[in-house]
């Protein structure tokens, strides 16, 4: 089970006029094990990612992302959205186990 | 049965060993990059263009590149970007990442780091909501490779 991680999140506008763009960076600890290397005698180490990552604006879907193992350890993601109204960010993280990392941050759309 | 002779069988083997070498060849330079592609686009054409990839020319490190993908796209409910798929054709599997867009992102543009194992092309390929696709490659030069052999 992947221990109970904070992801750090960050926007560059906390507070946003309506239609503004805003940058959403995000860094989340994680091994991110590709399934390829070996350990010290020779067995394959198991594949252990994060596969699927969402992030909903006041509930809303507005980006998603599928990675693969070749997404580097310790995923950074950064994307950007168009303010429309107020709310929580959510990301989410699901990790090939199931479970989920969560963080949230939010907006303030005048 | 007649005696091969020696100049036979050197020229055989030869040939043997570079049936042999080509094999090789075409198994590292193939992953399933291509497929995933054909499968994404469901056969069809991708027109260069709109896409654009920003990775280093040289990665010193190949387990942490910085990407960023950006499409021209006015990002609106008529006309935007649905998905981008960025395929490796030198890792030992071809996927990266596919990035799903809406209209609410604003701009289809997204950034994360991948792992490359060797120097290689990335193809980043983006479906449009009017069923169109655009591609672009970009070559990058890898020193350390990044997938922990």
């Amino acid at each position: 089970m992947a221990p109970a991680v904070k992801p750090r999140i960050k926007l560059d506008k906390k507070e946003a006029r309506k239609g503004d763009i805003v940058e959403v960076k995000a860094l989340v600890a994680h091994v991110m094990e590709n399934g390829q290397r070996k350990d010290a005698q020779g067995q394959t180490i198991p594949r252990k990612i994060l596969n699927k990552f969402t992030c909903t604006v006041a509930g809303k879907p507005v980006f998603q992302a599928d990675f693969e193992p070749a997404v580097s350890a310790n995923p950074y993601i950064q994307f950007k959205f168009r303010a429309a109204e107020s709310g929580p960010v959510v990301l989410t993280w699901t990790d090939d186990d199931g479970s989920t990392i969560v963080g949230e941050e939010t907006i303030t759309v005048s | 049965m007649r005696q091969l002779s020696r100049r036979e069988v050197l020229a055989t083997g030869a040939g043997v060993l570079a049936v042999a070498a080509l094999g090789i060849e075409t198994a590292q330079a193939a992953n399933n990059a291509q497929d995933l592609i054909k499968t994404f686009t469901g056969g069809k054409a991708a027109t260069d263009g709109k896409v654009k990839l920003d990775l280093p020319e040289i990665a010193e490190n190949g387990n942490t590149v910085p990407m960023t993908v950006t499409v021209e796209s006015p990002m609106t409910d008529a006309s935007h970007v649905l998905e981008v798929l960025i395929v490796a054709d030198g890792n030992p599997n071809g996927g990266v990442v596919t990035f799903h867009f809406t209209p609410a992102s604003g701009v289809a543009e997204a950034n994360t780091r991948i792992r490359l194992a060797q120097t290689q092309n990335i193809i980043a390929v983006a479906k449009m909501n009017d069923g169109s696709f655009f591609t672009t490659v970009k070559q990058v030069k890898v020193t350390i490779g990044g997938c922990g052999g």
